[in-house]
């Protein structure tokens, strides 16, 4: 179901005439009031005023989790404290965590678009909806809940943890929709498998995952171990929260940004300069709606790509897809950005081939050499050479074809790529540069 | 009739030193007893390919010690122990253009005789050839009784 028919199927055309209106308010209200802003646009030389096409948008500077720090906790507010009803925080793993701030209109746009986001993944209002996004700082938890309720599902704010009693409410209350992270719905599924419940016993048809990266593997075991169709979700708390972008259930495939309320833009992650509609880049967030903490060409770290292709379900919505790499993991390898992403993509493509792999680059010489060792599983092992030659020729050739350059394939026992914390460390930079 | 082709058990090598005593250990540990062994290698990677008196106890045991592990059938030829005797077989072999992937011997406890492991891209029809060339092709269980 399209939850907003006005705005989800509106033509390219209207739609950016909405989005430059509600930009050149967002430049002009940011400028006025929030200091930093003000002093980055004047770094810069670009005034409000400069903006008249959305293609302009580059003309402004971008902002980073470095600038949100720094004005840690309150300082990038654009409304003062009495309009802010509510702030979530995202987890620091290094440092401060960032601090955002909503006021009660921002609070409502949040419930539509989450509505809209739930509707997107095939969840109706008569779904009882099993809610095991965390409730607290995070904004998984309250941003889905209060979408829910939009939508007039039925929701159960279970929040995380206590799997077993989890899975006794999903058979009493009979639980129809799965919000979690997908890592603790595989969780959940195992769960099950050690009380003995049976997946299909429950009446469980959707489950909505995000807040951390998946693959498709990860989708075809989660639909398989729980009977259910997986859909991605996609937000971040500078942003909004869970709910700016999201698969339809009808295509499975990319998730539909909600672009009259955020504004998309992929850039080449080194040089800053915006790529073309296809390639793969740095996402870049501007929020054209929010009011107590707009960002302005937000930096997400994240790496995807855009579609404009039209979609089967009737959005007129770009589509972003399923974030696989952060700009962090970054190599340049010979002049070449390359992603780790990139390669676990080719890996996954190969039957058989588990992607378990990791990067090492070294500088011999003037000239870098990047080795991909790759794990050989029982599925491609074999006791002749040529077989496995041909395996490393494959890879070889299909990274070729990526990423434009030629590295060496190493193959390498299972498990004998180190992990730590059960995370395989994925490049090994021996470069002194 | 009996099993004419041998199972051979091959291992996933990274080229480390130690691996090739830790996969004996293993196999000591378990009470198998290798009759035959061989060392494939590139500059990067080595299969390992072994066989042994308990096939069967012998995967399920590298498995477990977390080596790559896979099964193969290859053929066991006895050759007399005497100049000449592995060049009788080979002419066969090329003369029915038989494509053979690798080969290696090993010597049987009694001295008498050699025999030749060789991997077939068709066992079955090599088989035959040979056995009409004269030559004794050893069972299973005769290579796991050596
Ligand atoms: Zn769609």
């Amino acid at each position: 179901m399209i939850w907003n028919e006005q705005y989800e199927t509106m033509p390219r055309e209207d739609l950016e005439k909405v989005q430059l209106r509600r930009l050149q308010d967002l430049v002009a209200r940011v400028y006025a009031r929030v200091a930093p802003y003000r002093a980055k646009m004047d770094a810069a030389g670009v005034r409000p005023g400069d903006i008249k096409t959305l293609a302009d948008i580059k003309k402004l500077p971008f902002t980073t989790k470095e600038d949100l720090r720094a004005n840690y906790p309150f300082g990038m507010f654009t409304v003062p404290l009495e309009q802010v009803v509510r702030v979530h925080a995202s987890s620091g793993t290094t440092g401060k965590p960032t601090v955002v701030g909503y006021t009660r209109r921002d609070i409502d746009t949040w419930a539509e678009l989450m509505a809209r986001a739930l509707a997107c993944g095939g969840v109706q209002r008569d779904d009882m909806v099993h809610n095991a996004y965390g409730y607290g700082l995070f904004t998984g938890g309250l941003g889905a809940h209060y979408g829910a309720e939009k939508l007039g599902a039925t929701v159960i704010p279970i929040s995380g943890g206590n799997s077993r009693r989890q899975i006794l409410i999903m058979q009493d209350f009979g639980s129809t929709v799965l919000l979690a992270t997908p890592s603790y719905a595989l969780n959940l599924a195992d769960t099950m498998a050690d009380m003995g419940v049976d997946v299909a016993s429950l009446k469980l048809r959707v489950g909505i995952f995000g807040a951390e990266p998946w693959s498709e593997n990860m989708r075809e075991e989660v639909e398989k171990k729980l009977g259910l169709k997986a859909i991605d979700i996609y937000g971040l708390s500078e942003v909004m929260g869970p709910g700016v972008s999201m698969e339809c259930i009808e295509a499975q495939h990319g998730m539909h940004i909600f672009e009259d309320h955020f504004y998309p833009e992929i850039i080449d992650p080194e040089s800053g300069e915006p790529l073309p509609m296809g390639e793969a880049g740095e996402l870049v967030f501007t929020t054209l709606t929010k009011e107590a903490f707009p960002v302005l060409r937000y930096r997400t770290k994240d790496i995807t790509r855009l579609w404009a292709e039209p979609c089967v379900c009737g959005r007129n919505f770009v589509r972003m897809e399923k974030v696989t790499g952060r700009t962090d993991d970054m190599l340049i390898i010979r002049g070449v950005n390359v992603f780790p992403s990139q390669i676990e993509h080719v890996l996954m493509g190969i039957k058989g081939v588990e992607p378990h792999y990791q990067i090492v680059v070294n500088r011999e010489g003037a000239l870098d050499t990047m080795e991909v060792q790759v794990e050989v599983s029982e599925q491609v092992f074999s006791d002749e050479i040529k077989t496995l030659e041909a395996l490393s020729r494959r890879i070889q050739a299909e990274i070729k074809d990526l990423i434009g350059s030629t590295c060496k394939i190493k193959l390498v026992e299972p498990k004998s790529i180190q992990r730590s914390e059960g995370k395989a460390k994925r490049v090994i930079d021996n470069r002194k540069i | 009739m009996a099993e004419m082709k041998v199972e051979q058990i091959a291992v996933f090598l990274e080229n480390k030193s130690g691996r090739l005593a830790e996969i004996a250990d293993v196999l000591a540990a378990n009470n198998i007893n290798i009759r035959a062994l061989a060392v494939a290698d590139t500059a990067d990677f080595g299969i390992l390919r072994l066989i042994v008196n308990d096939t069967a106890r012998a995967v399920q045991a590298l498995r477990t010690a977390g080596f790559t592990v896979t099964k193969a059938s290859v053929v066991a030829v006895e050759v007399a122990d005497r100049p000449g005797g592995l060049a009788e077989v080979l002419k066969v072999v090329s003369g029915a253009w038989l494509n053979v992937e690798y080969m290696y011997a090993f010597v049987e406890k009694s001295g008498q005789n050699a025999a030749i492991i060789f991997r077939f891209d068709e066992p079955n029809k090599a088989i035959s050839i040979l056995q009409q060339a004269g030559f004794k092709i050893l069972t299973n269980e005769e290579v796991c009784r050596l």
